[in-house]
């Protein structure tokens, strides 16, 4: 076992193998200068880290349910305030929640809210698998368009999910909070600059990380950093941040490569290469070039 | 360690898990395919480190007068592929596990 890298995320989690988020909990906390106390959502992180009698954690971690784990870490640094200004625990210390987009946009969104609105001194970090992963792959508000899951199954009159994804970055930003960042896992020089960035943020920090999932994407095991780096090669999953308000991409070519060379790395998108659902593949690129426009739009 | 174990009762008050490694399943089980570093390919460079998901690669030392080489833990590693497929080098080949 690799003792640095493991330091706050050992070895012996039941993550499926080739799976990219535990690259980005030790890529982020590696960046934290203080020690750190973490709060997971319900998810496939939590079930998996946390598998009776062991624990991956040699950090304090909390387990909170889907919908909470924003108050229980806005409650935990609360005490830790006032327990350090009487001198009773050491003063610096980093709080951090990570969740899926399960627990951060759907369920857990109101608590994240109350948590940013209240200004709490906290890194909250949403690694964004598009479903409900850990049972199955149901929908969440992060799946993408046209994506395949159990619960929008490609038929014979369906071409997957109908929705687009639910932009929680301009949700986040409107909170007024001073950091808030979309990273990759592909990129970790990025996504350390970034944590690095959120962990100095006074205040609420917001990290959303692309994290592909081998298991309901559908590809082999191999392939989650070369589909993460895709993603962003197409403007499918642009790298930006949004520091007081103002945004800034932070990755970006004059010639983006096709959407469908992402697309075609998934078994989820596989129905799109058919004929008839030729129109629902256009639509799908043609979203993918509207957000982008409509993110370069706000960086004038 | 659970902590119930020092009380009176055996009933657990909250569960508080300590980390203990010798308590992790053994993932290596899960593995068919073994990721095989050829230590002459091997640049040095630490793309892969990061990326295994099992934290099983160490930098370690080779051969005197050479940057240390991709050095992997068999205990842990599941045998996905990542770190073959993100070597620039191509010095990691995945074969069928022994
Ligand atoms: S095969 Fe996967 S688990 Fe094994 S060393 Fe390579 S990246 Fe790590
Ligand atoms: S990525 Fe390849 S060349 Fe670089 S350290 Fe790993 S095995 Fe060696």
């Amino acid at each position: 076992m690799n003792k640095n890298l493991a330091k706050n995320f050992a070895s012996g989690h039941s993550a499926c193998a080739g799976c990219a988020f535990p690259a980005i909990v030790r890529t982020i906390l590696g960046e934290s200068p203080d020690p750190v106390v973490i709060s997971n959502t319900t998810g496939c992180l939590e079930v998996t880290s946390t598998l009776y009698p062991y624990t991956a954690w040699k950090t304090p971690y909390i387990h909170s349910a889907f919908e909470n784990a924003s108050a229980t870490i806005s409650g935990v640094e609360q005490a830790h305030k006032a327990l350090s200004r009487k001198g009773k625990v050491p003063k610096k210390i980093k709080f951090v929640v990570f969740g899926g987009d399960g627990g951060t946009y759907d369920i857990g969104l109101q608590s994240l809210s109350g948590a940013l609105e209240r200004g709490h001194d906290f890194v909250y970090v949403v690694y964004d698998n598009g479903g409900y992963m850990n049972t199955g792959n149901q929908r969440s508000s992060a799946t993408p368009y046209a994506a395949n899951t159990e619960t929008t199954p490609v038929g014979k009159e369906s071409f997957g999910k109908v929705e687009m994804r639910k932009n929680l970055m301009e949700i986040v930003d409107a909170h007024h909070i001073k950091y808030a960042a979309q990273a990759n896992v592909a990129y970790l020089a990025d996504l350390k600059k970034k944590a690095r960035k959120a962990f100095e943020t006074e205040g609420p920090a917001f990290l959303s990380v692309f994290s592909p999932c081998t298991n309901n994407w559908k590809f082999p095991t191999s392939q989650y950093v070369a589909i993460a780096k895709l993603a962003t090669e197409t403007n499918f999953w642009p790298l930006f941040e949004i520091e007081d308000g103002k945004y800034k991409v932070n990755w970006a070519t004059e010639n983006p490569k096709p959407v469908e060379e992402f697309l075609k790395t998934q078994g989820r998108f596989k129905h799109l290469f058919s004929e008839k659902n030729k129109p629902v593949l256009d639509e799908v690129k043609k979203i993918v070039k509207d957000e982008w426009q409509r993110l370069v739009d706000k960086t004038e | 360690m659970i902590r119930s174990k020092d009380k009176k009762f055996n009933f657990e008050e909250g569960a508080v898990i300590e980390h203990d490694l010798d308590k992790a399943p053994k993932t290596g089980d899960w593995r068919y395919m073994m990721p095989k570093v050829d230590k002459e390919k091997c640049s040095g460079c630490t793309t892969c480190v990061p990326f295994c998901p099992e934290a099983s690669i160490e930098m370690k030392k080779y051969k005197e007068g050479q940057r240390d080489k991709a050095d992997i833990d068999y205990d842990f590693c599941k045998g996905c592929g990542v770190c073959a497929q993100v070597c620039p080098m191509k010095a990691i080949t995945m074969e069928k596990n022994k």
